[in-house]
């Protein structure tokens, strides 16, 4: 540490300017960080607050907007429901629409149909369960367009009537679109076409022969393991984990998998930069070293001492990039897909700091191929 | 001038190979194939303790060189380099490193100090590195070398002959027992190159520390207690 210290004061300058690179890349990789979890929210929030562990799909449906686009009939549910270490199955809707509130306000809504009584009703925070044939509980982050208990949303082109009577718990959204649970009835009698102008009524429902839905959402026994290739096998579904339905919230690993493609490149960079800088340093350094090396410093001390200083510059900066991060994050306008979460943040920061070590390290070593015979004469 | 001087108790014997360091029959070949250089040939030297020791000769005669192996920086071919009668050639290169860095003062051309250390921690690194005392004062050597006045300042403030003096201070840190100078005065004046050895000539005596110098300026002989001239690889008294 004596020389290393030492260094980074007497180069303060050139040690700045990397380090400044450092935090740069610090603030890239909170924004990127950030994004990616307010992506992540705004694609499958409404998911992973649902207490499923499996969806099942119709047979061979694509995997790309699978929930709208599969449907699955009642005896596919029903075979489900019979398979070992399933606790339950139910018949879930799926379909995205347009619609307008009271005051004129145009939403898109992601109608997901589910029995009332069933485990996917979800939990309110404000307002009632769902239930009533014409009721939705929505997405608490539908009041940002001034949605409140009360206000009638009417579906575009088909003039159904649906009253908000509830809100859920925190945010639930669907392909960057909230969510609007509708008692699965009432989606069917959408789906199938025999939704009236106005508000739905129970007589319509029960005129209704329609006994489709989109998925199957399932429910594991505590503990227990689920073969789903034999559950697909009997009720001709193909199902996935919770997690990897996630794929098949629209445009969802698209965006994913383009954030962590450019998050990759910035640690390669991290570290690319970060190691041509260290290489410069060393050459810079060449006569000293030699100079330490041939007075008989041990090599180990110095190479100890180059990582000791790309750690603390390293370290120092990073924390620096990631503060400045937070608070440009902290800035961020409402509308935009972004959450900061302490998790990816800190594995943003150890990466950012590792990726770099491996670069100074990689430069660093080279002091060992330094020949200490180089201090001596002119001529050497 | 050869052999004149007999204040240094060391030189009474001075056929005992056990003060002092000697080199006995050193050979040493660089490069390879058709470039390969005999850059020393069948070299004895011997420098009791305290003794002053200049060596001259033309560029590229192999004077860095025989520095190099006498202080274990590099190995020869053949022969045999012991100091105090300590075998240097059979050392592992860490033992070696730890032996430059217990009983070897190198002062370089030039000074060749670390440019981010200040004058007094140019001699903390080495006390630090040779795990000398923690209680360590560079003061005493810095005042001894006439530099205790620049103690806080960088090698980039200082001027030539203040480098190359904090430099001999550097070297004397961890008390050596060989101290190797190779072309200390190069990038100095004449007046104070005499300064500096005369400096460097007095500090080696009093310590007792066998010295060898390696000079281009034959100014500075009058200074030295021995004197050997180096050609294409042979060492001849003077
Ligand atoms: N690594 C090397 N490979 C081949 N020849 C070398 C090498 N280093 C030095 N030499 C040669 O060895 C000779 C002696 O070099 P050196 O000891 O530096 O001479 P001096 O210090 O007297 O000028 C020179 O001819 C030089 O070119
Ligand atoms: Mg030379």
């Amino acid at each position: 540490m004596f020389l290393a210290l030492r260094e980074l004061a007497f180069a303060k300058g050139r040690f700045s300017l990397m380090g400044a690179v450092i935090a740069l890349i610090a603030v890239l990789t909170v924004i990127l960080s950030g994004l990616s979890s307010g992506l992540v929210n705004d694609g499958v929030s409404g998911l992973k607050s649902m207490p499923v562990s499996a969806f099942a799909f119709d047979e061979g449906t694509k995997t790309d907007n699978a929930f709208s686009r599969s449907v699955v009939e009642q005896e596919q549910v029903a075979s489900w429901s019979e398979q070992p270490g399933i606790e339950q199955a139910t018949a879930m809707g799926s379909s995205m629409m347009n619609a307008t509130t009271d005051d004129g306000t145009q939403v898109d809504v992601a109608v997901f149909g589910v029995d009332p009584s069933s485990f996917l009703s979800p939990a309110v925070s404000d307002g009632r369960q769902l239930g009533a044939v014409d009721g939705l509980v929505v997405s608490e982050t539908m009041r940002e367009a001034g949605v409140e208990i009360g206000t009638v949303l009417t579906m575009d082109r088909i003039d159904t009537e649906l009253t908000v009577i509830g809100f859920t718990e925190g945010q639930a959204t669907f392909g960057h679109v909230d969510i609007a649970y509708a008692p699965l009835s009432t989606w069917q009698l959408i789906a199938a076409g025999q939704a009236p102008a106005g508000a739905p009524t129970q007589q319509d429902i029960n005129g209704l022969d329609f006994n489709y839905s989109s998925v199957v959402a399932l429910q594991y026994a505590d503990g227990a393991e689920v073969d789903l290739a034999a559950g697909d096998a009997a009720a001709n579904t193909t199902s996935k984990s919770l997690s990897e339905s996630f794929n098949s919230s629209p445009g969802y690993e698209a965006e994913t998998l383009t954030l962590s493609m450019i998050q990759v490149f910035l640690y390669a960079i991290c570290g690319l930069v970060v190691g041509a800088f260290f290489s410069v340093w060393t050459i810079q350094r060449k006569q000293e070293i030699a100079v330490l090396r041939a007075i008989g410093a041990p090599v180990r001390y110095l190479l100890r001492d180059g990582v000791t200083q790309a750690a603390l510059l390293l370290m120092i900066f990073t924390a620096l990039g990631i503060g400045a991060g937070l608070g440009l994050g902290a800035a961020m306008p409402a509308g935009m897909p972004f959450a900061l979460e302490g998790g990816p943040i800190a594995i943003a920061a150890a990466l950012t700091i590792t990726l770099g070590l491996v670069g100074a390290v990689i430069s660093i070593i080279r002091i060992a191929r330094i020949d200490p015979l180089t201090a001596l004469g002119g001529n050497r | 001038m050869s052999q004149q001087t007999q204040q240094s108790p060391a030189i009474h014997n001075p056929s005992n190979t056990d003060s002092g360091l000697a080199l006995t029959d050193v050979s040493l070949e660089l490069g390879d194939g058709a470039q390969k250089v005999r850059v020393l040939d069948h070299v004895n030297l011997h420098v009791p303790d305290g003794e002053f020791a200049a060596i001259v000769g033309p560029s590229g005669s192999g004077k860095s060189s025989l520095l190099a192996v006498a202080g274990a920086l590099s190995l020869p071919d053949t022969g045999s380099v012991k100091l105090r009668g300590h075998e240097l050639t059979t050392l592992s290169s860490k033992q070696r490193a730890r032996h430059r860095l217990q009983d070897v003062g190198f002062v370089f051309q030039s000074g060749n100090l670390i440019p981010s250390l200040t004058a007094a921690d140019q001699l903390r690194m080495v006390n630090l590195l040779a795990k000398g005392p923690r209680n360590f004062d560079p003061m005493p050597l810095l005042e001894a070398v006439g530099m205790s006045h620049r103690a806080k300042h960088r090698p980039g403030q200082l001027s030539g002959g203040e480098r190359q003096r904090v430099g001999i201070a550097r070297a004397l840190v961890t008390k050596p027992a060989v101290m190797l100078l190779d072309e200390p005065t190069a990038a100095l004046d004449s007046a104070r190159s005499h300064e500096v050895v005369g400096l460097l000539a007095q500090r080696a005596r009093d310590m007792g520390i066998a010295t060898v110098m390696v000079t281009h300026d034959h100014g500075m002989l009058d200074q030295c207690d021995v004197i050997y001239e180096m050609n294409d690889g042979t060492l001849t008294r003077k």
